[in-house]
């Protein structure tokens, strides 16, 4: 009995080794952890099960027979990040440079199967060459797989990838699919295509960083939506984020205790924005001021800055919040934030988390690059985001809510919960001075009668009160007293029951 | 006494003189620029008047603003603070002229005191020490030499209608007095449109301490001891305290008397300062008398127990004093330390902005201790570019020196501004200087101790064992709370460990925690242990622990796998590792952060107004390379060696943040 319980530890270990001690070694130099290592930095200490471990691949062409190392390249399992469930696969690149065989990914599979079956998040840590060539069309068949699972497990379990080496060719489309992709700075980089290949096609010379390195995810293609200096600190901030993230798509969002008073009132808010509505003033002093201890967990923060996302907790239960930033291009909606923010509403509608919007817009961007570039379906994504959102939506506009953008922006007719203004909100079809110079083309060059023009428009619109005698602002509330009405607003819709007529799904202008 | 005072001054001074009218039931007028429209001085006035847009020229210090503003509001007298009007004769005179009050002295002593010749002379003439030299007006180069070797080296040649440094020389012998004289007076010329210049022994180990003196209008007079001020950069006051830890009984008797016979013969009648400088044996030389409130009163006030705004109002009604010189003593020791906007790690350079946090320490007044914080500032206010940098005086009170230091330790770490920059770390660092503690300094002290500026301190390992342990016991709260979040999964809940690797700076501690009803007990790997107490909750910012019985405040702000810490002069980011963790974050590569020296960098949030180069541009050592517009300033950026332009990252008319980069070199 003994003898056979020493071949199993015998076999463990050697599974535990993964490509061997120089590969691992290699994998160190490189400044990356290895499959395991990032294991356990993920989970609670000592909570990781493991599946598969003696799994190994059937190939046999190109002597790939004499090389089967157990596992095969990834290491799957499910253990605990703060006593609460998640399924991981993390790929090893020690071992044949974690590239994709059919068996690596029916591993992945299988945990996944196992995510949706039980109602848990998956965390995908990748760091993988790509498919493994040896193996041909298995291994793309083996990619379609995980697609396949991470398409209709999209809503349903939170999906979250973590880009921490290479990713490139079919194997970003998996990553694409999930709802948050977090990169590691300098070790790691995406592509469909690599700088040799760009090279050939389009004579084009570029690095793999500048191509697909971290900067470049989170600053310009907003592929990623964070990255952090190292594998320690990313895969605790990835730990940080899951406290954020409910179960799955039955689940409520997560509570956890709280030491912050829910009526604490802040009068600094009192000041926040200026006189002058011209000048900018920092959205996110206001984001931090609100939240549970100041704790905000933002995405995609360098991209699209004009537009802020992001969770926070209220009363201890996690909220979404988009807010427009006054401090990047005045916060007007464009392409970018349209898009970034209303993938952002989709994702917390899914997965039942309340939605807090802070609205300062002054519209929509103008101009060609803007036109040609389609801004009309891309800014409707957002507002079709918010339309079809059935979760609690609670609005404050702390200043401009202009146009369009005010429809948009969680507005009463989207189906907003409560909508709150400062009593510095502007609710109108736009500026005093846009709006003079339309109504009154006639004055224009006598400067006297303009004036007094733009002082009654300023007089009748520049204030929330017109919108609340329709009842499309529920009430204006003081800034410093902010935080109490949100969380208890977001108390009094608790529980709120919202659905949307049936339909195979629905047609957002993509 | 009067009914109603307006108060010609805004931010801390303002606030300052408002607390003790409201105390003797007297109304208040405040006035305000459109920068001050909601300015703390604003809100505490009973009353407030505008007076005009932000720059001083155009509000506080325009008279007859001031005097329509009076006018309007029927205040019988006025406060004038210390800066704008304060010892402007013309200002006392044209309240004179409409019959209201000056809670200042009479005009004629603001004049007389007013220019550095005129009152080095009625100082010699009232037997005050002053500071050997020739008053008369210097012909020459020539002349200047002559003089120079009368009075004897070293010497400083100081432009009469000079300040701040400007027209000043110091020649140790005939060159450099030849050479010093011409560059004096070309200076005093452009700077003053005034050339006189004099001549005066230059004072060796020169501590800077004056006497507060409190005169009446009926002959009768008081000093109040003297405050030490040597603590300056630039020529502005830094640290103050009284009394001096450096005058014994005798000097300050001869101090005080000759400040007053001063003080008479120019009729002084409301409170004013003689400012001295002293020398390392003792030998004090006048040097100014300010005819004002000066900043730093307040810890005269602290160990003498009297209100000297309130006396300066009794004076100015009329009211004899009712203090004779024995009822002068000193009680105590108390410290002074300005709160400026003003970023330590970038040669002080200004701060403006926000106060997105500001939550002084409370003001406390006990038997053996005091906290007071004199401040025209509130959280959610604005710092702007138009006035001075102070935002608060932060004064602490305790019965011996090292105990008011002490107290100022604390009430520092207790201090939290956030929003904008702050010189709290470099003030917690000349607290826990040696020199300082000893009370062996000079004028020179900062720039002798920090001659390439501050860059933060680093804590010994005394210090950083006992930030270890605070933390590690504070993280490990903050973990227990997170391992407490719904959704677990039953009877599988994780445990939090009780073993940590901490970091703090280059310091690494292992540390085991045992936490029991009243604390945890701290073990580090070499067997010391101690006993760590807190009432800390995640998301306080200010933790206040008590360790082994000594009290520990820590500024703290959350990071990945642990906190940023401000604690004294020290600004740390410590870790808080399991072991493993620690293991593994130790193959982590040390990211090195990009090389700078060939790039410039913008040195504060500013808009670029002119670009003076081209990309390609060979530039000498000291050349113009660009103009950056900061708070209406604007500075020319110039290269600091001979190089070639390589890139320019930006255009005319772009808003820079604080170190984004302007340009290349190659």
């Amino acid at each position: 009995m003994s003898g056979i319980m020493a071949e199993l530890e015998k076999r463990r270990a050697a599974a535990r080794m993964g490509g061997g001690e120089k590969r691992v070694a290699a994998q160190h130099a490189k400044g990356k952890l290895t499959a395991r290592e990032r294991i356990e930095l993920l989970l609670d200490e000592g909570s990781f099960e493991e599946f598969d471990m003696f799994v190994k691949h059937r190939t046999t062409d190109f002597g790939m027979e004499a090389q089967r190392p157990e596992g095969d390249g990834v290491v799957t399992g499910w253990g605990t990040i703060n006593g609460r469930r998640v399924y991981v696969f993390s790929q090893d690149f020690t071992v044949f440079g974690g590239s994709l065989s059919e068996t690596h990914a029916q591993k992945i599979c299988k945990v996944m199967d196992m995510a949706m079956q039980n109602g848990a998040p998956v965390i995908g840590l990748n760091d993988s060459g790509g498919a493994r060539i040896q193996e041909g069309v298995a291994s793309l068949a083996g990619y379609a797989e995980v697609f396949q699972r991470n398409i209709l497990a999209s809503g349903v379990v939170p999906q979250i990838s973590v880009i921490m080496g290479p990713c490139a060719g079919g194997a970003v489309y998996s990553p694409a699919i999930t709802d948050f992709i977090f990169m590691v700075k300098d070790s790691s980089y995406m592509f469909v295509t690599g700088p040799d290949v760009v090279k050939t096609v389009t004579n084009e010379v570029v690095t793999a960083e500048e191509l697909g390195g971290a900067s470049t995810h989170t600053k310009k293609s907003s592929v990623a939506d964070g990255a952090f200096e190292n594998d320690v600190e990313t895969l605790a901030e990835v730990r940080r984020l899951v406290d954020f993230l409910p179960l799955n798509n039955r689940d409520k969002a997560p509570v956890r205790p709280f030491f912050d008073e829910a009526s604490r009132a802040d009068h600094s808010l009192d000041t926040l924005v200026p006189k002058n509505p011209n000048q900018p003033y920092d959205m996110k002093e206001l984001i931090l001021k609100v939240a549970d201890e100041g704790d905000f967990y933002e995405l995609q923060e360098d991209f699209a800055a004009n537009i802020i996302t992001g969770f926070i907790r209220v009363e201890g239960q996690t909220v979404g919040v988009v807010a427009n930033q006054p401090m990047v291009l005045a916060g007007v909606l464009d392409i970018d934030s349209s898009r970034k923010a209303a993938r952002f509403v989709r994702f917390c509608d899914a997965f039942e988390i309340p939605i807090l919007t802070f609205v300062d817009v002054p519209g929509f961007l103008p101009g060609t690059s803007q036109e040609y570039g389609g801004v009309i379906k891309h800014g409707a994504k957002l507002l079709f985001a918010y339309g079809e959102a059935t979760v609690p939506k609670v609005t404050v506009i702390t200043r401009k809510a202009y146009g369009g953008a005010y429809d948009v922006m969680a507005s009463k007719h989207l189906r907003g919960d409560f909508n709150y203004a400062w009593p510095t909100a502007q609710i109108a079809v736009m500026g005093a001075k846009g709006a003079v110079e339309i109504l009154y083309r006639s004055e224009l060059d006598d400067p006297e009668k303009i004036a007094a023009r733009t002082e009654e428009y300023e007089t009748n619109f520049a204030n929330p009160f017109r919108a609340a005698e329709r009842g499309f602002i529920d009430e204006v509330i003081l800034p410093h007293s902010t935080r109490k009405r949100v969380a208890r607003a977001f108390a009094s819709l608790r529980t709120k029951n919202q659905t949307n007529p049936w339909k195979k799904h629905d047609n957002i202008p993509l | 006494m009067f009914k109603k005072i307006l108060i010609a001054n805004r931010g801390e001074i303002a606030c300052r003189v408002i607390k003790t009218a409201r105390k003797m039931g007297i109304q208040t007028v405040a006035i305000y620029s459109d920068a001050d429209e909601s300015a703390l001085h604003v809100k505490m006035a009973d009353e407030a008047v505008h007076i005009g847009p932000p720059p001083a020229n155009q509000s506080y210090i325009v008279i007859e603003k001031v005097m329509q503003a009076i006018k309007d509001t029927g205040a019988e007298a006025v406060h004038p603070g210390y800066g704008f009007l304060s010892e402007n004769p013309k200002f006392a005179e044209a309240l004179d002229a409409a019959g209201v009050a000056f809670i200042g002295p009479p005009k004629g002593a603001i004049e007389a005191m007013g220019d550095k010749i005129t009152s080095k002379k009625i100082a010699q003439d009232a037997a005050v020490s002053t500071v050997p030299g020739y008053m008369g007006l210097i012909e020459d180069a020539d002349e200047a030499v002559k003089i120079s070797n009368q009075i004897g080296y070293p010497v400083m040649i100081k432009a009469s209608a000079g300040g701040g440094g400007k027209g000043m020389r110091i020649a140790w012998n005939d060159d450099e007095a030849r050479e010093g004289f011409q560059s004096s007076k070309n200076e005093a010329a452009n700077s003053f449109g005034d050339d006189r210049i004099f001549i005066e022994k230059f004072v060796t180990q020169p501590r800077h301490i004056e006497i507060q003196v409190l005169c009446d209008s009926h002959g009768n007079g008081v000093y109040l001891n003297e405050r030490e001020c040597s603590i300056q950069r630039r020529n502005q006051k830094v640290i103050e305290e009284a009394p001096s830890p450096f005058l014994d009984e005798a000097t300050r008797k001869a101090m005080g008397e000759q400040s007053l016979a001063l003080a008479q013969a120019v009729g002084y009648a409301s409170a004013g300062t003689v400012e001295f400088i002293v020398d390392g044996d003792k030998n004090f030389y006048f040097l100014e008398m300010n005819t004002r409130l000066q900043v730093e009163h307040p810890v005269t006030e602290l160990i003498t127990g009297i209100d000297l705004v309130e006396q300066m109002i009794r004076v100015a009604h009329g009211e004899k004093l009712t203090l004779t010189q024995d009822d002068i003593s000193i009680n105590g020791w108390a410290m002074e330390s300005r709160l400026y906007a003003e970023d330590p790690y970038r040669g002080f350079l200004p701060s403006i902005g926000r106060l997105t946090r500001y939550r002084p320490p409370a003001e406390l007044a006990e038997d053996t201790r005091a906290v007071r914080n004199d401040t025209g500032v509130f959280e959610g206010g604005e710092i702007s570019m138009y006035y001075d940098p102070m935002i608060a005086k932060l004064c602490t009170w305790a019965p011996t020196r090292a105990a008011a230091i002490e107290e100022m330790r604390v009430a520092l770490d207790r201090f939290e501004v956030e929003g904008i920059g702050h010189n709290i770390p470099f003030l917690s660092a000349v607290y826990d200087h040696p020199k300082f503690i000893s009370g062996d300094m000079t004028t020179a002290f900062i720039e002798e101790e920090y001659p390439d500026g501050f860059a933060g301190i680093t804590p010994d390992e005394t210090t950083s064992r006992r930030i270890a342990a605070a933390v590690a016991a504070m993280h490990r709260v903050a973990e227990i709370r997170r391992s407490r979040i719904s959704g677990r999964l039953g009877n599988h809940t994780r445990k939090v460990g009780e073993d940590w690797i901490v970091g703090v700076g280059d310091h690494r501690f292992e540390i085991g925690i045992a936490a029991d009803a009243d604390g945890a007990t701290v073990q580090f790997a070499d067997g010391a242990a101690m006993r760590v107490a807190s009432e800390w909750v995640p998301g306080q910012t200010l933790a206040e622990l008590d360790i082994d019985d000594a009290p520990l405040v820590l500024k703290v702000s959350p990071a990945s796998n642990g906190y940023h810490v401000r604690h004294r002069g020290a600004e740390l980011s410590v870790s808080v590792l399991t072991p493993r963790a620690a293991e593994l974050a130790a193959l982590m590569p040390v990211k090195v952060p990009p090389d700078t020296s060939k790039m410039l960098l913008c040195p504060m949030p500013g808009l670029i107004v002119k670009l003076n180069v081209e990309e390609g541009d060979e530039v000498q050592d000291g050349q113009a390379l660009c103009t950056v517009e900061a708070m209406k300033m604007e500075n020319i950026l110039r290269a600091e060696k001979k190089c070639v332009v390589k890139s320019i990252k930006v255009a005319a008319g772009d808003s820079l943040a604080v170190d984004e980069v302007i340009m290349e070199f190659e």
